[in-house]
């Protein structure tokens, strides 16, 4: 009785599709509000000339260190720049210091991880060996210390902190490569004739996406909190243009007076952060092949 | 495998990545824009002190050459001097370095005493209410940006309820006191992320071992679920994390950067963001050198640690 059921059984499991990945993280309640957070961040982001009830940068001594009212829903800063409007256009350099960073480690980590991952030897070795120093380095120490030496602007900034993401990235293309060229599939592909190229390309990068995906995200959080903490510093955004570390530089110096001009660029970053890793979790559990259909 | 094998096994594996480390930390100042002379010296400075700087740091040699005498003087435990106060870079990080371990080493207590609790309760509460607020609260620790909530506590226990000081560092010494109040903020901001990842690792550990055969058998015996927890399943849940708390010890070393900074505290991140405001890239080297090789250090802790905690390796 039992092996008729088993048997009875088996094609109906064999034949079940799993949903997409989009379904399954459409299924975590704490995914999809993550995804609506992140969503309205970038709408905000874009839209900043759209949304800003006033100009970011435009100073105004009779309204210095004003707290929340109609006029002004946040409040203003030291030298009476309106906050909300500053926190609406400081999502720019935000959603820049997410995307850039994560841009250039996945432009240079997808091929060089492939030819180590793919090829071994010598290059791989080298690859890896300086991956390892990188990764030897801890990740903000990198950032300041390279936006230090290549001077201090956003731009630098997202460079500094793409360089320090790329080892993790490396490691992931590289590792998730090599373990692939070890499987069957591969292994008849290339008993077919399928050249080292096309095997690459065709069969193994399709298969490093999910897990770079995952790490995408996650750096990008990183990536944020690493932007506002340079620009907190001195050495990302420039004033007068704003940015969330930068606003909160300033708003040090006035605790005791205006104490909304801190609270209000941290929760923002917070919140965006939260969500970009409550999404990383989310698409890491979603992408599982082990997890529950 | 005996001890003294296996940690001379790792220290060979390191040495291709100290060499490494050494280069990228070298080509640091080659990143420097137009004449690193000039820059170094300062734009307004006259020809006779870019030469001067030349000279001094051979920058008129190959780089290759360049890199073989800083090494040769690195080794020798030269990094070099401070342009801004001429004293020797490593006098600087002996005097600033106890000071970052000392808040490190309070950070990892807040670390532990929140982490490793919460890890253990929500694992044995799994899918309660209990394992959804323990993970939110691990990822809102993992998820804060540390400065600001740095500037929230002083706004609330130093500004408005003036419970702690807002910032600043007495040296045990001189008031043990006033050192233990002064650093109570910086640890627990600090203390905070890494006390979220203690938790998840704590968490995916106990689950691990709550599974394992021998804790089925525990409870078959009828041993109380107090003892089976913090007796069977704990004790070998925390191998992972120990090791684990030594990577993180690392990360907290040079993570202070920001944290030293708001709490005015006078230690390693402090000395490297003043290095770069200063254009004093002989300290910034110093401290990125300094901070890479105590991170490669407490990684190979971590590898013997783990090494002496896990009785299959030794046998293997």
């Amino acid at each position: 009785m039992t092996d008729t059921g088993a048997v009875l059984t088996l094609p109906t499991v064999a034949t079940t599709r799993r949903p997409s990945v989009l379904r399954r993280l459409l299924r975590r309640p704490p995914a999809v509000i993550a995804l609506a957070m992140v969503a309205a961040f970038v709408v905000i982001a874009v839209a900043a000339p759209y949304v800003a009830p006033h100009d970011p940068i435009k100073m105004n001594y009779l309204a210095v260190r004003k707290a929340p009212s109609d006029v002004y829903r946040l409040g203003t800063d030291e030298v009476g720049r309106d906050v909300l409007s500053r926190l609406v256009w400081g999502a720019r350099a935000s959603l820049l210091a997410g995307v850039v960073p994560v841009t250039i480690a996945l432009v240079v980590s997808i091929p060089l991880g492939l030819l180590s991952g793919c090829t071994g030897g010598w290059l791989d070795g080298l690859i890896m060996r300086i991956t390892d120093a990188m990764l030897a380095i801890p990740f903000l120490i990198v950032a300041i210390a390279l936006a230090a030496f290549l001077g201090p602007s956003l731009t630098n900034a997202m460079i500094a902190i793409g360089i320090a993401a790329l080892p993790t990235f490396l490691r992931l293309a590289r590792g998730t490569a090599m373990a692939i060229t070890t499987e069957e599939y591969i292994e008849a592909a290339r008993s077919l004739g399928c050249s080292r190229v096309r095997l690459a390309l065709r069969h193994v990068l399709p298969n490093i996406v999910p897990p770079l995906l995952i790490q995408s995200s996650l750096t990008a959080a990183a990536a944020i909190i690493a932007e506002a903490s340079l620009s907190f510093l001195g050495l990302g955004q420039q004033p007068p243009a704003p940015s969330w570390g930068s606003m909160l530089n300033a708003a040090q110096r006035y605790l005791v007076q205006a104490p909304w001009i801190a609270i209000y660029p941290g929760l923002m970053i917070f919140g965006v952060v939260m969500s970009l890793n409550v999404l990383g979790d989310a698409l890491r559990d979603a992408l599982d092949p082990r997890g529950a259909p | 495998m005996p001890l003294v094998l296996y940690v001379l096994q790792r220290v060979v594996v390191l040495v291709p990545t100290l060499f490494f480390v050494s280069v990228l930390i070298f080509s640091l100042q080659k990143l420097l824009p137009g004449d690193a002379a000039i820059a170094l010296a300062g734009e307004e400075s006259d020809p006779g002190v870019v030469a001067g700087i030349r000279a001094k740091y051979h920058l008129d040699r190959p780089v290759v050459v360049q890199y073989g005498i800083w090494m040769g003087r690195v080794l020798r435990g030269d990094l070099g001097e401070s342009l801004r106060n001429k004293i020797p870079v490593t006098e600087l990080l002996a005097s600033k370095l106890p000071v970052t371990v000392e808040l490190a080493v309070g950070s990892m207590l807040v670390a532990l005493l929140l982490g490793i609790p919460t890890g253990v309760l929500s694992a044995v509460r799994r899918g309660t209410t209990v394992d959804v607020a323990a993970n939110a609260v691990a990822l809102s620790g993992l998820s804060v940006p540390h400065f600001w909530l740095g500037i929230m506590l002083i706004l609330l226990f130093a500004v408005r309820l003036g419970w702690l000081p807002a910032s600043g560092y007495v040296p045990p010494w001189e008031d043990l006191g006033r050192n233990l109040t002064t650093l109570l903020m910086p640890s627990f901001v600090l203390g905070t992320g890494v006390a979220g990842v203690m938790m998840r690792h704590t968490r995916g550990a106990m689950l691990q071992v709550l599974g394992a055969d021998y804790v089925r058998t525990a409870r078959a015996k009828s041993v109380p679920e107090r003892l089976v927890v913090l007796k069977h399943a704990l004790r070998n849940a925390l191998i992972p994390v120990i090791t684990l708390g030594a990577i993180e010890f690392g990360r907290l070393l040079s993570g202070a950067v920001l944290t030293e900074q708001i709490f005015a505290i006078p230690g390693f991140g402090k000395m490297l963001v003043d290095g770069v405001f200063n254009r004093d890239y002989a300290v910034v080297q110093g401290v990125v050198l300094v901070s890479a090789a105590l991170y490669v250090l407490l990684n190979l802790v971590a590898d013997v640690l783990y090494f002496l905690a896990n009785p299959r390796l030794r046998s293997a």
